[in-house]
């Protein structure tokens, strides 16, 4: 990948919202005209809409990164209409329909464990942490499924650097917000909530690792995780917790949902790898959403050159 | 409630009936419904289809009898045969647009996946039953071998719920909850065998004779 190479694409190049959201008006206003004709599975439709358009907040991103890829992006409406998000439901179009439950503010994350300053950090803190960056990155999913998405955050290091690790912390835990009553679905999801993720503190510190505030130009909309979650592009999207209230610094390498649940399936270091299949289906290749063909895999998602570094001599096919 | 099953406009009212997840499938995609992964959307929503009327067909023999309904088998074989129809779909939107007609992959797949292994080895199960679902094939194979050989519905409609539920990451709610359905209307039988006046009851109600009750 080249680094030096500006990025041609920016937010500016995506479909503003408002024309996105005028679209779906006209849609659906055209399938109320069409439903009157034709009584089918549109009606479904109309009795539940699925778009749920939340408003985001703009955010003043004003630094481009050099970490951006250069890629066409995915499109706003489909990097809000497809999403897993568990807690929401495990269709991936139900956490468009029922992430709006969340309250997103006032929230704060708690800061704790082997640091020196642990404390509270209000969402207002967090936007005001360090200048906010647009990255492009390219996302895979453990599903063989990818999107390009232009993420607005910092890197994580800033966080870690506010409240500096002890010389006990190794790993950095993350635990998403879990309320029944908000996510009544979580109960059909198989797992266990609240989500836990975590990252070695090496991993936390590289500069991809983003802490994620927004995307598109806005503030993060619910079912994408707002308002702050993680980014680790060169590892399964499952690895970059939404919603987070809790980063606690620790000795051991900290329990994590989907290995929990299968260990032989998820591991804890889940890097985007061709080369190691999940035992039910192959990793070689993905489906770039909105693209017909699957394309290549590439080893780290493509970041090895920011990446391959931190698990020299280790063997990926028995730490995957 | 008889006259309304054997009057002649019920068949095609549930031909019909039987069109509409296809129907809908149509009209989701003239109106932007199937998702940011229409292929993934389409393979789903086939599959599930393919399940649900493979076990709407394992429900019509203990509804007749349970409810005193034997014309009710006059729709067993085109809901089979609609199972096979969205099977035949399903498989397709795997070979084309998943493994764009690449049969290397797909037998790789087979051997490889396990979820993939059941799934193909219920589909090709299903092309015998279907081929075989005519009068005249009722007829050649004579009603007692007829009926052994379409037993093999038990078998694929295990392997469907297996295949549901392999596939799945955690949400195992849904193939658990076919798994469940699958289960007491194969119990039932069991039961329904180990009963003495089982043989009495099933020759009146035409079981052993597919024949005349499709004819």
């Amino acid at each position: 990948m080249d680094l030096r190479k500006e990025p041609e694409l920016t937010s500016k190049d995506v479909t503003p919202k408002a024309v996105y959201l005028n679209r779906r008006k006209f849609l659906k206003a055209a399938s109320l005209a069409s439903a009157a004709a034709f009584a089918g599975g549109g009606l479904w439709e109309l009795a539940e809409p699925s778009a749920r358009a939340h408003a985001g907040t703009k955010l003043n991103a004003a630094l481009k990164s050099p970490f951006s890829t250069t890629e066409k992006q995915n499109t706003y409406d489909d990097v809000t209409h497809y999403n897993n998000y568990y807690e929401f439901g495990v269709d991936k179009t139900e956490p468009a329909k029922n992430a709006g439950r969340l309250k997103i503010y006032p929230w704060s994350v708690s800061v704790e464990g082997e640091v020196q300053k642990p404390r509270k950090i209000s969402i207002d803190e967090i936007l005001k942490l360090a200048p906010l960056e647009e990255r492009i990155y390219r996302h895979r999913c453990v599903e063989a499924w990818s999107i390009v998405v232009p993420w607005i955050g910092y890197s994580f290091s800033e966080l870690i650097k506010a409240v500096q690790p002890t010389p006990k912390a190794k790993y950095v835990a993350f635990e998403s917000f879990y309320d029944p009553e908000e996510m009544p679905l979580a109960k059909y999801a198989g797992i266990d909530f609240p989500y836990v993720e975590g990252l070695r503190l090496d991993e936390a510190m590289n500069p991809l690792t983003l802490l994620c505030v927004g995307m598109y130009g806005e503030t993060l909309p619910n079912q994408d995780g707002a308002p702050v979650r993680m980014v680790i592009p060169w590892k399964y999207g499952f690895k970059s917790a939404k919603s987070l209230v809790k980063i606690r610094f620790t000795k051991d390498e900290p329990p994590t949902t989907w290995n929990r649940l299968a260990p032989n399936e998820y591991g804890f270091y889940a890097n985007v790898n061709p080369h190691v299949d999940h035992p039910r289906w192959s990793q070689a290749r993905e489906r770039r959403l909105g693209e017909f063909f699957k394309r290549d895999t590439l080893m780290f998602n493509g970041y090895s050159d920011q990446v391959a570094s931190l698990y020299t001599g280790m063997d990926l096919k028995k730490y995957y | 409630m008889r006259k309304l099953l054997t009057s002649n406009c019920t068949k095609p009212a549930v031909f019909i009936l039987c069109l509409m997840p296809l129907a809908s499938l149509g009209w989701d995609a003239l109106h932007h419904g199937l998702t940011a992964n229409p292929i993934e959307y389409i393979t789903h929503a086939t599959g599930d289809w393919t399940l649900r009327l493979i076990v709407i067909t394992l429900a019509i023999t203990p509804l007749r009898k349970l409810l005193g309904l034997p014309d009710l088998v006059r729709f067993r074989r085109m809901l089979g045969l609609f199972a096979f129809f969205y099977g035949c779909l399903h498989f397709t939107t795997y070979i084309w647009l998943d493994k764009f007609f690449d049969l290397a992959e797909m037998w790789k797949d087979v051997a490889k996946r396990p979820f993939i292994t059941i799934g193909f080895t219920a589909f090709v199960l299903m092309i015998p039953l279907a081929l075989t679902s005519t009068a005249g094939w009722i007829r050649r194979l004579g009603g007692k071998n007829w009926q052994l050989l379409h037993r093999a519905i038990y078998i694929i409609a295990i392997a469907g719920v297996i295949h549901y539920y392999w596939l799945v990451k955690s949400a195992v709610v849904r193939p658990l909850t076919y798994g469940a359905v699958v289960a007491v209307l194969l119990l039932w039988r069991v039961a329904d065998k180990l009963r003495p006046h089982s043989r009495g009851v099933s020759k009146a109600a035409g079981e052993a004779q597919p024949q005349k009750a499709q004819a």
